[in-house]
């Protein structure tokens, strides 16, 4: 087997394995909190796609305080990353407080429940 | 100290909303007169510094702006490659002054619209977010930019969609848009990340010039389309469009039309700048087109078996993004082909046209819309009755905003639909010919909807003299005047307006 | 609706707010020499809202300030990047000159120090100081939602319309 490759591709396998666990549970679970949860998950896979993009090989963290070496990685990637993460954060909480006003109105957090808008 | 006022007015456009969002918190704690003032002052600043870039960008020609740099204009690739670009030529010019006209006639009305409710001031800054987000999604000039402003538009219309939070259907309502949008806003991200990893670079432009068709773009590309067809509302992503758009408050739809738009605006320019001819454009463009089709006949379609008033103008909402679809579709299967000349061109601008015309007509029979409801406080079409009684300036403007939206000439949105059908008929008869019945369809469902809103004996459980305060009526009055304004002169507008946009796009 | 915990508890609370608020201050300040900044110290202080939340079960009548405070960051932020309209928006107008943060930047892998930058860490102090103010207020406002041990319920909708980010 090729371990130098499967080495090499390792964070994108991880950022695939962590998308598709948080796809199927946004799709398939019924419980408003859980979707959420799934959702976050997908935040992190993308974070942590957008910051293994940007890894070079020998290359260390673009910080020049006390740094080792002046052979840095390109930061516009941790720039985006950081980014998203703030972004994720608003939406979260956001959601967080709309599922605490459906729970006042419907008295239930099933999906099952939550179809009023159709009447 | 010279200021050319003229060159920065990109980046004015979006930090006077801005400015004027979060100073509203501080002005609430002083007085409450100077929130609603504050509000109209910074609607009106910001359709000043519009004014002026769109008669830059008319006049003069196109330019960019970048932010941080030392200079105003790029200087090669090196210096504008890192930075963060706002754009201002024919589309971004377009959509600001849509969404601002829109804007105004919403804030004029929402003055007496939302009288009654608590929390005033945070409408007022959701307002100004979600005006600044839209503004920045057609502005800027760089692929992550385009995230964050997108998921800022998004996050201030989901919460402005549950801003009754004493209905619990407008929460749930909510709760699903963000969710789709959120999901949405990731999968853009994955793509934004596919073509970073293979470039290194995030600007249109730069991105254009080294763009090839490997695999990874073409699955880059098909993640974009679907996004951004799910923020505009085509069909089969609709399914948030009905809910957000009955549950939010009056004024708050007819924005929510604009923004929804936004993500048309974004999806012609990826496709047409970003993509241009690295890929096999037929193949887009008849996706687009297919998209189109089946967004006109399943909105109208839906849109006849509906009970309740705004959720039947939802659907129509969607049927007519399906012509903006097709018009550009059109254009976009015949890119780069001799046939452009002939009816291509003809085709994209009758999409373009058809764009603003809609947020005019739509804007307008929303706040008819919510205004009924006002009065009467009922939402289901049974129920309502004989109002054309009372409510004589209301009916006037529905009838405006029903024939606008039939396309029964001289009205506005027949201009823009001769178009598409003239062009689209060369393309292939079939499609034009759903269009028409798609058109008469339409006609058919407000019919029904002005008889059974306005028409018939006076009802005694719902009637009361006199019609819908003054600043809703000024609202009202100022999206009829600029729809009256586009059917008298759809010439000037097409040549003024529409032709930069459709050359901003790269269509020659 | 007081939910206090032991006095223990609160005594130790009081004791740990003062490192916590002094390291978030730390990280903001020194944004743009270290990993860090404005949005990640202000995170941290905003944690130490959440501690003070659970061992006193209330902030007392602090809501406008929050309110305000967060207002008050984001419009110096705006105005601070406004200034820079001379040559464009979000300029650096304060680097290298001798102003507040001006200060000459040495060359690669230094020491760092703190009076460079410009106007990055002026943006950081304020981004830090409305981060904590929206984190804080968000905390309050879902703990006051989800009591469950009160024996009166808070009111249904006056408390609930505080949903933006």
């Amino acid at each position: 087997m090729n371990w130098e490759a499967i080495l090499m591709t390792m964070p994108y396998m991880t950022v695939v394995i962590l998308f598709m666990i948080g796809l199927f549970t946004v799709l398939f679970k019924k419980n408003l909190i859980k979707i959420i949860m799934g959702i976050a998950i997908m935040q992190n896979a993308a974070n942590l796609f957008l910051v293994s993009l940007a890894y070079r090989r020998g290359e260390h963290a673009p910080v020049f305080t006390s740094a080792e070496s002046t052979e840095m990685v390109m930061p516009t990637a941790h720039a985006l990353t950081l980014t998203s993460i703030v972004i994720g954060l608003a939406t979260t909480a956001l959601l967080l407080s709309f599922v605490i006003m459906i729970k006042k109105h419907y008295g239930s957090i099933n999906t099952d429940d939550v179809r009023r808008c159709k009447e | 100290m010279n200021i050319d006022i003229v060159q920065h007015s990109p980046a004015l456009i979006l930090a006077v909303p801005l400015l004027f969002a979060f100073l509203t918190p501080l002005v609430d704690r002083i007085s409450e007169k100077g929130r609603d003032a504050l509000f109209f002052l910074g609607l009106i600043i910001m359709a000043f510094f519009v004014a002026i870039m769109a008669y830059e960008v008319y006049t003069v020609g196109e330019w960019s702006y970048v932010f941080g740099g030392g200079t105003v204009t790029p200087t090669g690739a090196d210096s504008s490659f890192f930075r963060i670009l706002f754009v201002a030529d024919g589309v971004s010019a377009m959509a600001s002054i849509t969404l601002t006209i829109s804007a105004i006639g919403a804030a004029i009305y929402s003055y007496t619209f939302m009288k009654d409710e608590t929390g005033l001031n945070k409408f007022n800054t959701l307002f100004f977010l979600m005006v600044a987000g839209v503004n920045g999604m057609v502005l800027t000039g760089d692929l992550f930019n385009l995230f964050v402003w997108f998921e800022v538009a998004s996050v201030s219309s989901a919460a402005l969609i549950a801003f009754k939070t004493y209905e619990g259907k407008a929460v749930e309502a909510a709760l699903k848009y963000m969710i789709i949008s959120v999901i949405g806003g990731l999968f853009f991200l994955l793509s934004i990340g596919f073509l970073y990893g293979q470039y290194g670079v995030l600007n249109y432009q730069l991105l254009a010039e080294n763009i090839t068709g490997t695999n990874l773009d073409k699955i880059a590309l098909t993640i974009l389309v679907v996004v951004l067809a799910l923020k505009a509302g085509a069909v089969p992503l609709h399914f948030i469009i009905p809910d957000a758009y009955s549950m939010a408050p009056g004024s708050v739809t007819a924005v929510l039309v604009v923004a929804s738009q936004a993500g048309l605006w974004v999806l012609f320019r990826v496709v047409f700048t970003l993509y241009g001819v690295a890929v096999n454009t037929l193949t887009i463009g008849w996706i687009v087109i297919v998209l189109g089709i089946l967004s006109m006949f399943i909105g109208v379609t839906m849109a006849l078996v509906q009970k309740t008033v705004k959720r039947l103008m939802a659907y129509h909402a969607i049927s007519q993004t399906g012509y903006m679809l097709l018009g550009v579709g059109v254009g976009l299967a015949v890119l780069g082909k001799p046939e452009m000349g002939l009816y291509g061109r003809t085709a994209m601008e009758g999409g373009v046209f058809h764009i603003i015309n809609h947020a005019m007509y739509k804007g307008l029979l929303f706040l008819t819309a919510g205004a009924i409801i006002f009065k009467t406080g009922i939402r289901k079409l049974d129920d309502l009755g004989g109002l054309g009684h009372s409510m004589k300036w209301t009916m006037g403007f529905f009838i405006i905003g029903a024939l606008a939206i039939a396309g029964i000439p001289p009205f506005n949105g027949f201009a823009s639909k001769l178009m598409i059908y003239k062009s689209v008929y060369r393309f292939n008869p079939l499609l034009s010919i759903i269009a028409m019945v798609v058109s008469i369809l339409t006609l058919a469902s407000f019919v029904k909807v002005f008889h059974s809103i306005f028409m018939g004996p006076k009802d005694e459980d719902i009637y009361d003299t006199g019609d819908v305060p003054k600043p809703m009526l000024a609202g009202m009055t100022i999206l009829a005047a600029f729809v009256i304004l586009f059917s008298l002169f759809p010439g000037a507008v097409v040549s003024n307006i529409v032709e930069p946009a459709v050359e901003a796009l790269g269509v020659i | 609706m007081n939910w206090k915990m032991s006095l223990v508890v609160r005594t130790v609370t009081n004791f740990l707010i003062v490192p916590i608020i002094v390291f978030g201050i730390y990280l903001v300040i020194h944004g743009h020499l270290t990993p860090g900044g404005g949005f990640q110290g202000g995170a941290v202080i905003a944690s130490s809202t959440a501690l003070l939340i659970i061992a006193y079960g209330s902030l007392g009548k602090h809501k406008k300030d929050l309110s305000s405070m967060e207002a008050l960051g984001l419009t110096m932020f705006i105005l601070i990047a406004l200034f820079g309209i001379g040559s464009t928006m979000f300029y650096n107008y304060l680097a290298g000159t001798g102003g507040i943060f001006g200060g000459v930047v040495p060359e690669g892998a230094n020491a760092g120090f703190i009076n460079t930058g410009g106007t990055v860490p002026l943006m950081n102090i304020f981004v830090g100081l409305e981060v904590a103010a929206a984190l804080s207020l968000i905390l309050w406002m879902m703990s006051k939602e989800t009591k469950v041990l009160e024996t009166e319920k808070s009111s249904p909708s006056a408390e609930g319309q505080e949903v933006r980010d």
